[in-house]
């Protein structure tokens, strides 16, 4: 539950994500109206490229970014993330954050905690990492679903030694927060898997 | 009439609480503040000092200043840009001179009264090279300069969020720092705002009945991330500046109306928290962070004559 806002249950195939937003963020982020307008402009970018009916997958890449603290991260993750997930969404986008350092990566968890959050991050030299509070079950999935790219739920089940069950409960949890989506054929990636499409 | 109160001969945080008690002993009377004798001074002890001569001054007029005698200790009030801040705040008729461009200080003081001058310090903090010298003389990693100047982002911002008033920034790094043997770091964020107590009080002092005071605000927004705002981001910076500080083994205390509450770290003896202070408006913030290193690393040679002040630990 996100702060009592309800979020749709049903995956989204993103297998023909034809939309990409690309936004380097640089220079100090701090304080609450930057992120606020850092925010205001990557919906504005969104909602420039809604028309037909596909999905946007937007990048925010912290590269070039020397400070991030907590209330800008606040403003511009968290903020964004919540008004996606929600039923009154503007549009249909997901969210992968790139290129993360060690101290951006602490404010984000912090607001991802805060807003019982999760978030894609990729770099050029690792995995995707999934940044978040996630338990053992959710990290087994996350993983096994990382190194096969794309996955039914039998062969989640089978990696991870889970129980069918649990492997669905962790996915229907992954789709809510919009960190893993679904294929026509009902397999399952992870959203960073869609970078490379 | 003028009434003299003596600025301490140390003009830090202890200093600030006893100034405080003795100007509003002085009642309306016009304030001098002898600072004649004051032969060491930090950050906290003279934002602090500008913060009583904003408060106290009467119908327009502001209190007197006597400058410290010792040239050293005058001289530092210079480059740590007191006299330039002060210049709008008291009546000051022996102010050393300042001389542009020979601060050697981490931040000058310097005035926070909007999300502009939040990345005005951290804009500072980049050109005096904080990574370096926190490197240099603490200690600390690349990740660790990067989440000091988070740290003070979001202290500063404090002042802009919560205190619906202008407050000074100022921080400096110290050889020792009373009983630790270590270099430190000391950042003081004081403001004359409506204080803790003030900023919530709207929207939480119904639910503390009686036991509302300056005390039960200060725990609520310190210990349990109370805040005047609904949105549920709010009011998490301080967890994550206590968390950042403890993680360094530093302390911090935030003193407001009559109340201080601190996160009180093994080398200090201070209360977690001290009420019955001599009141005064807004929140001052003390963080003092030890370096990650064990002894002081060796003194560089003295670039000027007096580059330290009198006996200072700086």
């Amino acid at each position: 539950m996100l702060h009592g806002r309800k979020v749709a249950p049903l995956p989204i195939d993103l297998s023909h994500v034809g939309r990409r937003s690309v936004t380097s963020l640089f220079s100090n982020l701090v304080t609450r109206p930057t992120g606020r307008a850092i925010r205001t402009g990557v919906e504005s970018q969104i909602a420039e490229m809604e028309g037909a009916p596909q999905v946007t997958l937007s990048i925010l890449d912290f590269g070039q970014v020397r400070v991030l603290d907590y209330s800008c991260a606040d403003e511009i993750v968290a903020k964004l993330l919540l008004r996606y997930l929600g039923d009154e969404r503007p549009a249909e986008a997901f969210f992968i954050v790139r290129n993360l350092h060690e101290h951006h990566a602490e404010a984000i968890e912090a607001v991802l905690e805060r807003h019982e959050l999760l978030l894609v991050a990729v770099t050029d030299a690792e995995g995707p990492e999934l940044l978040g509070v996630t338990d053992p079950a959710q990290r087994a999935v996350w993983e096994a679903l990382v190194r096969r790219g794309r996955a039914s739920r039998a062969e989640l089940a089978d990696d991870t030694g889970l129980p069918r069950e649990a492997v669905t409960a962790v996915l229907a949890h992954f789709y809510l927060k919009r960190v893993a989506a679904v294929h026509v054929d009902g397999t399952v990636s992870p959203l960073s898997a869609f970078l490379q499409e | 009439m003028t009434c003299v109160v003596s600025v301490p001969p140390t003009l830090d945080s202890d200093a600030f609480d006893a100034l405080i008690a003795d100007a509003n002993a002085a009642g309306e009377q016009r304030l001098l503040f002898d600072a004649r004798h004051v032969r060491f001074a930090d950050p906290y002890g003279m934002t602090g000092l500008l913060a009583l001569g904003v408060h106290f001054t009467r119908d327009g007029v502001p209190p007197i200043l006597q400058f410290p005698q010792s040239p050293d200790v005058a001289g530092y009030f210079t480059r740590i840009g007191f006299v330039a801040a002060a210049e709008h705040v008291f009546e000051m008729h022996d102010a050393p001179r300042s001389r542009a461009g020979e601060s050697s200080v981490l931040l000058p003081i310097t005035v926070v009264g909007s999300s502009d001058d939040v990345h005005g310090v951290i804009e500072q903090l980049n050109e005096h090279r904080i990574g370096e010298l926190l490197s240099e003389q603490l200690g600390y990693s690349q990740a660790d300069a990067m989440a000091f100047s988070m740290l003070l982002s979001e202290v500063s911002q404090n002042i802009v969020e919560h205190a619906d008033a202008p407050g000074w920034v100022g921080i400096q790094t110290y050889r020792r720092w009373r009983r630790v043997d270590k270099r430190v770091v000391v950042i003081a964020v004081i403001d004359l705002g409506v204080g803790f107590r003030g900023s919530l009080e709207r929207e939480h002092a119904g639910r503390f009945g009686e036991r509302w005071g300056d005390a039960t605000a200060l725990e609520a927004a310190f210990i349990h991330g109370v805040t005047r705002f609904r949105d549920p981001g709010r009011g998490q910076g301080l967890k994550q500046i206590r968390r950042r500080v403890g993680r360094w083994g530093g302390k911090i205390a935030i003193r407001s109306g009559t109340a201080r509450i601190s996160d009180v770290p093994e080398w200090d003896d201070s209360d977690p928290m001290t009420t019955e202070l001599a009141p005064f408006p807004g929140a001052q913030i003390l963080i003092v962070l030890p370096a990650r290193s064990p002894a002081p690393p060796p003194e560089p040679a003295p670039s000027r004559p007096g580059a330290r002040p009198g006996h200072v630990r700086r």
